[in-house]
């Protein structure tokens, strides 16, 4: 019973706060040095690890795809694969799972902290909303620079994956056909698909993040105890998301 | 720095700039709050009149803090309610319509700001002057605290005594009708508490606010306090003026204002059998 109450706490305080987010907006302006700060925090640190990950990833798919595509002939087609891989799934997840474990967990920290050593008590009875100064800039950041990672994850994976295509002996495809091929398949929908799942896991990543760390409660194992939820929640959100809106958006494309 | 140093400091302002309040009244009602099964207040009654200095003491766990909590609307209240002005303290309007300040028994600043920002923070958020103005603000209320040197120092870097100053500077900026302090001398040294008791006092001839601690520190509630609460198991098992601390009639009341030290029969051991 009582983890179905806290579930029901958790999703019922979660769409809360996005209420108050959402009803305070207009007040987003002024909160543009915050914004920036965060969009610092969430997007310029993140970039590097978002760029070797994808790298990577980008690489071990065209090494996979094209052991096995090579016993048919059609490693030529590596192209593709890696381009409509990255694009519509493994670029959106991968930058998504990133964000929650390196930013949601700190957000997460940050905001039990404050919780725990009075400080959203504070800024309450000082008439100071913390869902307009410390959730809204970092929801608006999230969605601003989810895009931007996404991308960047894409490009770094689609070359990753030429660089392994042509150095790879048994693949051995030349950056030219690589790029021609995956050009051909991958579209510009491919793309704009990724985009919409990244925003939608990020939004969902951080909300969630920052939720868990206002609803904090006790002291430091607390909050530590707050970061791995935070972080295990997103996880799982960011995978039961990804089935529904992938479903959503093979529907509206077709 | 003594109360005549804070009166010669308060002298050296413009007067014309030293804001005034309205002191709110505060009226406890019939209030009870339960943790679980666990009932920490019963059914507690009285009021605080505009502009009184009123101290709430008991014993560790005795609910003190979280009447304290329900006066700022940071809890709700199982049964009764507190007015503010006759406003419902649980409403969220109600911090829209009086302005009160907490002063926090662990200061609750923001770690991340400088001591400046904490003091801004709160004129900034609500655009209440411009940067100019506001750098005036904070200034000058450092300056009443003898905090001009910590203006660009993060909390970390900063004493106990000089957290527990910033946080009653960063209470003031707000110019509140209302100051409730937490445990304001608690973990400092008996002139570093005197010198906080001294500045509550002087800050409530100076802005004429209502003023509410919660403490355990006797010297404070008999040096400044109008009156006195003195709340045991959740309910107020005594309630009158300071001076009533002297000789109170309530043994249990006796007994923890002055605890003797008993090396025959141990408290603990009591409690123990």
């Amino acid at each position: 019973m009582k983890p179905l109450t806290a579930f029901l706490d958790g999703f019922g305080s979660t769409w809360l706060l996005l209420v108050r987010v959402v009803s305070q907006s207009g007040s987003l302006p002024r909160q543009f040095h915050r914004f920036i700060d965060q969009c610092y925090l969430i997007g310029y640190t993140t970039m590097p690890i978002v760029a070797i990950l994808s790298f990577f990833i980008g690489s071990v798919l065209a090494l996979q795809a094209g052991y096995s595509m090579q016993n048919f002939g059609t490693q030529e087609f590596i192209g593709s694969l890696v381009g409509l891989s990255m694009a519509r799934e493994l670029g959106p997840v991968m930058v998504a799972i990133l964000l929650a474990g390196r930013v949601g967990s700190a957000i997460t920290a940050e905001l039990a902290s404050m919780k725990v050593y009075q400080e959203i008590d504070a800024l309450e009875t000082m008439n100071i909303s913390p869902a307009r100064i410390l959730v809204m800039p970092r929801l608006a950041a999230t969605l601003v620079m989810m895009p931007v990672l996404t991308i960047i994850g894409d490009l770094v994976g689609w070359f990753g994956g030429a660089i392994v295509a042509d150095l790879t002996e048994i693949i051995s495809i030349e950056p030219e056909a690589y790029f021609a091929v995956l050009r051909r398949y991958t579209h510009f929908s491919d793309v704009l698909n990724g985009l919409i799942k990244a925003e939608l896991f990020g939004f969902a990543v951080v909300l969630v993040c920052c939720n868990i760390g206002l609803n904090t409660r006790g002291g430091p194992r607390e909050i530590g105890a707050a970061v791995t939820r935070a972080v295990v929640v997103s996880l799982i959100l960011i995978l039961v998301l990804d089935y529904f809106v992938t479903q959503v958006l093979m529907l509206v494309s077709s | 720095m003594t109360c005549s140093q804070i009166a010669e400091k308060r002298n050296q302002l413009t007067p014309a700039t030293t804001p005034k309040t309205t002191a709110v009244h505060v009226s406890v009602e019939h209030l009870s709050k339960n943790f679980g099964a666990t009932a920490v207040l019963k059914d507690v009654t009285f009021s605080v009149a505009p502009g009184e200095i009123f101290v709430l003491m008991g014993p560790s766990g005795s609910g003190k803090s979280v009447l304290l909590k329900h006066m700022v609307g940071l809890e709700l209240p199982t049964a009764g309610r507190v007015a503010l002005d006759g406003h419902d303290a649980a409403a969220a309007t109600t911090r829209e319509r009086v302005r009160m300040a907490l002063v926090f028994q662990s200061g609750a600043l923001f770690n991340s700001l400088s001591v400046y920002d904490n003091l801004a923070l709160y004129p900034r958020e609500h655009r209440l002057v411009n940067e100019a103005g506001i750098r005036e603000k904070v200034m000058r209320t450092l300056q009443i605290l003898s905090l001009e040197n910590a203006v660009d120092k993060f909390p970390s870097e900063l004493s106990g005594g000089m957290k527990k100053r910033v946080a009653i500077a960063r209470a003031l900026v707000m110019e509140p009708s209302l100051m409730l302090y937490d445990e304001p001398t608690s973990e400092l040294d008996p002139v570093m508490a005197a010198t906080i008791s001294e500045i509550i006092a002087t800050l409530r001839e100076e802005y004429h606010v209502t003023t509410v601690i919660v403490s355990h520190d006797r010297e404070l509630a008999l040096g400044i306090a109008d009156r006195v609460g003195i709340l045991m198991g959740g309910t107020l098992a005594m309630l009158g003026p300071a001076m009533a601390l002297r000789s109170p009639q309530d043994p249990r009341v006796a007994d923890f204002m002055n605890p003797k030290i008993n090396l025959q029969h141990p408290r603990f051991k009591q409690l123990e059998t």
